[in-house]
């Protein structure tokens, strides 16, 4: 595992460094399993969206019901820079991230000062307000036809540009980023802003009464997060040449908050990553015999609730934790700092 | 001059009024008691004080300036701690943790999202000689959840503890305890009291009595009494009433 005092350790952990060599090798052996490239770049897309979001429930505790309308601000953000301003790769994807943490400001700063059911309420209305704006807004969103003809643009070094034309060239790119997210998601939940983001959720009361400003850190956190959706949406819009309505409405926000619990983001940083993976393999194998997959995925949701509310990833740190556990223990440092979510 | 000061402070949550007219005056590194039967609004008063609840009329000066209606983060800021009458720790943070969160330099750099705290030896070293002088050295990796009722009392009073405050509300430490454990946090009050402005609501009056060097009555909202120990057992009223029986 990571050495805290090693400072690459605090950056790239063994856990990342396995995601890494799963998720930089999904092309060459993908279509080898019965699975095809698309499906890898759907996942890609989806893990990003679901770990921004996990900041918020997973850490945060912060329940939002209405983020797939951040991810869908992102797409539009996306098709709007390419087709009214620079179509560069880099410029378009800025404008997503930077137009969805507006948004996910402006709500930050209705939903923040709330928690628990006042919280998710209010982030389905704001869901919702997003989605009615996009979808009268035609002249910019194309309302219900929405943003077609994206293109996937190179991806421009100055110097020489790479064409992402071809699913697997865009997956790389999207696994780049994701590269990008996870370490940087990773520092972020094991610094003091992610330390105190995590007792906020334990007991915000007491994190107020020892003079934190309980509401900017819940802003905070809610913008990032959005940020992090609207890079994902960015991603969506070129995977899918097109941005629409469908992935603002209230069905996508719950798919995502699906993800996330029964991967096991409650308990784990990487329990976002198993949901999405998941749901995505489930809906392709379990879809290719009913039509009513969700049907089956929504009782195995119900079975872990009832049975393993930790989801994937607690069924995951029992089965190795019960391994590591017959081994002598290590010797305690003398400055933990372990994480209820690593 | 009193550390912290209230001045004809008034509470009341719709037509029931909690704290009437209180004057209260706590002085630098004394220790202060507040007694009163259930109800009479001990509690109230410090939510007041430490902010939870804003007063409805009256001022509050701390170290001559007015925090009346500043939110908690802000008065704790100032150097006003609080412990909780039912415990308020994070359950599934370790004992170091909890501590650690609680230090100033910490909350100084609370919004730093590339620092680590594990690598940080001063913080940790800090952290960990709250711990003992708590009485809970060894007990670093345990997680809050884990620790036994006044471990877990005594964890709470360390949390306040570390915030560096120069006045530290205590909301009935001993409430649940058994007479060792009782024992324990007495000793641990009488410790860290001389460097520090204390304030404590308990109902163990053998507790307060031996440990303050003022107490305060309150009933029905109202400051009924106050004075040392000694003089509150002369006091007619704490006589007349069943606390009179107590002290």
């Amino acid at each position: 595992m990571s050495d805290a005092r090693n400072p690459v350790g605090r950056w790239i952990t063994l856990p990342i460094l396995a995601s890494f060599a799963v998720f930089g090798t999904l092309p060459y052996w993908v279509e080898a399993v019965g699975l095809y490239q698309y499906l890898g770049l759907e996942i890609m897309v989806w893990v990003i969206f679901a770990l921004g979001y996990n900041l918020l429930l997973g850490y945060g505790g912060l329940p939002s019901f209405g983020h797939g309308a951040f991810i869908g601000i992102g797409a539009y953000a996306f098709g709007v820079a390419q087709f009214h301003f620079i179509p560069n790769l880099w410029i378009c994807l800025l404008a997503a991230i930077i137009i969805t943490g507006l948004c996910g400001l402006a709500a930050a700063l209705l939903v923040s000062r709330r928690r628990g059911i006042y919280f998710a309420l209010m982030t389905i209305a704001i869901g919702q307000v997003f989605f009615f704006i996009a979808s009268k807004w035609t002249s910019v969103t194309g309302g219900e036809d929405g943003l077609l003809n994206i293109q996937r643009l190179p991806v421009d070094f100055g110097l020489f540009s790479i064409d992402i034309q071809d699913t697997a060239s865009l997956y790389y790119l999207a696994f780049a980023l994701y590269a990008v997210v996870v370490v940087l998601l990773w520092r972020l939940v094991h610094s003091p802003f992610g330390r105190i983001l995590g007792a906020i959720r334990q007991n915000e009361e007491r994190v107020r009464f020892l003079g934190y400003n309980v509401f900017i850190y819940k802003a905070i956190a809610f913008i990032l997060s959005t940020m992090v959706a609207g890079l994902a949406g960015g991603l969506f819009a070129m995977a899918q040449e097109g941005a629409y309505i469908q992935i603002m409405n209230l069905q996508w926000s719950g798919t995502v908050v699906l993800m996330t619990l029964i991967g096991g983001g409650l308990v784990s940083f990487w329990g976002p990553v198993f949901g999405v993976v998941l749901y995505f393999i489930a809906r392709d194998i379990l879809g290719a015999y009913t039509e009513a997959w969700l049907l089956w995925f929504g009782l195995m949701f119900m079975l872990l609730v009832m049975f393993k509310p930790e989801g994937l990833a607690g069924i995951w740190r029992d089965t190795v934790g019960g391994l590591v556990r017959r081994k002598p223990a290590a010797a305690p440092s003398p400055h933990p700092n372990q994480s209820p979510a690593e | 001059m009193a550390l912290l000061e209230a001045h004809h402070i008034h509470k009341r949550f719709g037509d029931q009024v909690v704290l009437e007219n209180i004057t209260l005056a706590f002085e630098e590194n004394r220790l202060n008691g507040i007694m009163g039967p259930n109800g009479a609004g001990k509690t109230t008063c410090f939510n007041v004080l430490t902010g939870r609840y804003k007063p409805d009329r009256g001022r509050i000066v701390f170290d001559g300036e007015d925090i009346g209606g500043l939110p908690p983060h802000k008065i704790a800021r100032k150097g006003i701690a609080r412990s909780f009458q039912l415990m308020n720790l994070f359950d599934q943070y370790t004992a170091i943790e909890n501590i650690t969160l609680a230090l100033p330099e910490v909350r100084a750099r609370g919004m730093s999202m590339m620092h680590d705290l594990s690598t940080d030896g001063e913080t940790g070293d800090k952290a960990a000689g709250i711990l003992a002088r708590i009485g809970l050295a060894g007990k670093e990796r345990v997680e809050a959840r884990d620790l036994s009722y006044g471990e877990r009392r005594a964890l709470e009073i360390g949390v306040a503890l570390a915030a560096a405050p120069r006045i530290l509300f205590l909301d009935e430490p001993t409430a649940g305890l058994g007479a060792e454990a009782t024992g324990s946090i007495a000793e641990l009050i009488a410790e860290i009291r001389r460097d520090l402005t204390i304030v404590i609501i308990e109902h163990d009056m053998q507790f307060l009595f031996g440990l303050a060097d003022k107490i305060t009555v309150i009933h029905w909202g109202q400051v009924i009494a106050e004075g040392t120990p000694a003089s509150l057992q002369e006091d007619e009223w704490v006589k007349r009433s069943s606390l009179g029986g107590l002290a």
